[in-house]
């Protein structure tokens, strides 16, 4: 541990670790009586300049692990009960709560999904973004604003100085987003985690938002892990994908290898259950069942009462996460299978 | 925003006739005649009761002595008791009294109440959280007598930290009647507090604020309480004129000539004037302080829009 931060701290780090890696993160929701296990055993890593794409369904652990990485659960009931979150090298999870908070905004920062209640209701979204300067890097009051209306200009927030003063309420949705992306951005974090970034938008507002975070991301060579459900907004910016389901890791795969040969039967029924313009006119094909319940989940594999290729080991053995392709992680025991299919 | 705040002051004139009216009818409802009252048991000449009546327009029907007295009353004479004395210097030495006493509750339930709240809603389900809860609810449930009572006998005789009664030494008389008098909505500012810290703090821009590490300090402060004490602001307002106007137990208790005694001798005596004339003011502060409270709430909440 003394180690890893030491490394750091020379500024050599970023040859050897990889700008973030998780491993085998598990976090628990301890309420009266019960345990929802909402995390169990995620992993990944992101490097600069790469986007990893976390998908799945709602109650599937995405969010949490991402509030997890940046230090930000509710701690209690949220509980961080194992694992290892790596930035640069450094172990974030042991970090005291000063410099731990101290990297929130500076080096890792967060972009959540409804702009309207993720912003403060009573401070204009100038004050919220230049908050930033002032608190991180003790400017001015005169320093910070001009640096805010800068940032909105970046965004493409039209007259910016004139809004500067304007209050959450008083702009649209994708406005409201774009603040958002500017607060997150003031920083220029080496990692942006964006929790589901468009869902609360429109579609078109949503391409434009999603447009202008990959650009932002491209020229400040940052890291971003996107937390999503949507396969669409997944395809066009991200290199790496990571499916979870009932807060574990069930594939993870480049982006086209995903799209072609999905090696897991969630994934299978993910991807079917999109229209495209080939299945135009036809049925699409749903994920029977219900997402499961995190403080009951299913024995064996996760996954196995809503699998369609379930068989009597599913139930009673828990499938680990293999390679049954190169650079292709799967967590099914029939992942070959899949895969050929 | 100025329309609006024209547009309440216009919308007070019916509020404050029908109140006033309401009690002016009320207060002459009670049976007995005056007059008489102020006699005592003395037989009293035809010819003097006749020119009372007279003088007091007590024998015009009940719209035109209300009328006539409102009429005086907007040119700031509010008539005269049956002492003869004009009901503005009745009144002139009693106004500070209670004024003074409800600004002490008030500002006691403001600090203490808000202090608490907040230090209560972090702390919502741990052992302080329990004992403020407590102690509010012990607050509400015994009434403000038994408070007052209570204090007089411990902190006032007992243990001679506050003086007993009376107003004779200044503003350190005001403080144990004021604690006694502010006592009630300490505890109900507290529990809203409580309820709005604690509501606030699962808010979505309470975690964008931790999300952007800020200190905890900051977030507490420039997040949190700003937007948890808005709707106490309300509550505090308005419970300027619910002071002046509750005072009147504790005055009494603490023997404080305010406005609390003047009325209730005023109602014994059946001096409809004097009764009528301290309401109207009242009323008149309480309608202020709701415009007040609700042009501030625009300030604080820029959400809201005055149309």
């Amino acid at each position: 541990m003394t180690e890893l931060t030491d490394v750091s701290k020379t500024g050599a780090a970023g040859a050897h670790h990889p700008l973030l890696e998780v491993e085998d993160l598990h976090v628990e929701f301890r309420m009266q009586g019960s345990t929802v296990r909402a995390v169990n055993g995620l992993s990944y890593t992101l490097e600069k300049g790469q986007t990893v794409a976390i998908l799945g369904e709602s109650g599937s652990g995405k969010s949490v692990s991402a509030q997890a990485v940046m230090g930000i659960l509710d701690t209690p009931p949220a509980h961080v009960t194992g694992g290892s979150v790596r930035f640069q090298g450094q172990e974030l999870l042991t970090l005291p709560e000063r410099e731990r908070r101290a990297m929130c905004g500076n080096r890792i920062a967060m972009i959540f999904q409804d702009a309207l209640s993720a912003l403060n209701p009573v401070h204009s979204v100038g004050i919220q973004i230049a908050e930033m300067f002032r608190v991180h890097r003790k400017a001015s009051r005169a320093e910070a604003k001009a640096k805010a209306i800068e940032l909105m200009d970046r965004v493409r927030i039209p007259s910016a100085a004139a809004r500067f003063g304007d209050y959450p309420h008083q702009f649209s949705g994708g406005m409201r987003q774009r603040i958002m992306i500017a607060m997150a951005l003031a920083l220029e974090p080496d990692i942006i985690i964006a929790d589901e970034p468009t869902t609360a938008l429109d579609v078109t507002v949503q391409n434009q938002i999603m447009k202008l975070l990959a650009k932002l991301q491209e020229e400040m060579e940052m890291g971003l892990i996107l937390i999503t459900h949507d396969l669409g907004v997944v395809a066009d910016v991200a290199d790496k994908i990571v499916v979870m389901y009932a807060g574990s890791v069930v594939e993870q795969a480049d982006v086209e290898e995903l799209y072609a040969r999905p090696g897991h039967p969630y994934t299978e029924g993910l991807l079917a259950s999109v229209p495209t313009l080939a299945s135009k006119g036809q049925r699409l094909v749903p994920i029977t069942g219900q997402p499961p319940n995190l403080a009951a989940i299913p024995s064996g594999c996760a996954f196995h009462p809503r699998c369609k290729r379930a068989t009597d080991r599913c139930p009673v053995e828990v499938p680990a996460l293999r390679e049954p392709a190169p650079g292709h992680l799967s967590a099914c025991h029939y992942a070959e299978e899949v895969l050929g299919d | 925003m100025w329309r609006y705040t024209v547009r309440r002051i216009l919308q007070m004139i019916p509020v404050l006739i029908g109140t006033t009216f309401i009690i002016y009818a009320m207060v002459f409802a009670l049976p007995g005649d005056p007059i008489q009252a102020l006699a005592g048991s003395k037989p009293l000449p035809q010819s003097v009761i006749n020119a009372l009546h007279e003088r007091y327009n007590l024998d015009d029907p009940l719209v035109v002595q209300y009328a006539k007295y409102m009429a005086n009353a907007f040119q700031g004479d509010f008539g005269e008791t049956f002492y003869g004395q004009s009901v503005t210097s009745a009144l002139e030495s009693r106004w500070p009294v209670t004024l003074k006493l409800a600004l002490v509750a008030w500002v006691f339930e403001l600090v203490a109440g808000v202090t608490l709240g907040v230090w209560a809603g972090l702390r919502r389900g741990k052992f302080t959280d329990r004992v403020i809860l407590g102690g509010t609810t012990l607050i509400i449930a015994v009434p403000t007598f038994v408070v007052a009572y209570s204090a007089q006998l411990l902190l006032g005789v007992k243990w001679d930290i506050f003086p007993v009664a009376g107003t004779q030494e200044g503003w350190v008389s005001y403080i144990l009647p004021g604690i006694v008098l502010g006592s009630f909505s300490l505890a109900f500012v507290a529990r809203l507090v409580r309820t709005s810290i604690a509501e606030n703090l699962r808010a979505d821009y309470m975690r964008t604020a931790r999300a952007k590490g800020l200190p905890k300090h900051r977030v507490v402060v420039r997040h949190l309480l700003r937007n948890s004490l808005i709707p106490v602001v309300t509550y505090l307002g308005v419970d300027l004129g619910s002071l002046m106007s509750g005072a009147l137990v504790v005055e009494a208790v603490f023997n404080m000539p305010g406005i609390g005694q003047g009325i209730f001798q005023a109602v014994q005596t059946k001096q409809g004037t004097l009764v009528v004339g301290v309401t109207t003011i009242l009323v008149l502060i309480y309608l202020f302080a709701n415009l007040i409270v609700d042009l501030l709430y625009g300030v604080l909440d820029p959400r809201i829009r005055y149309e």
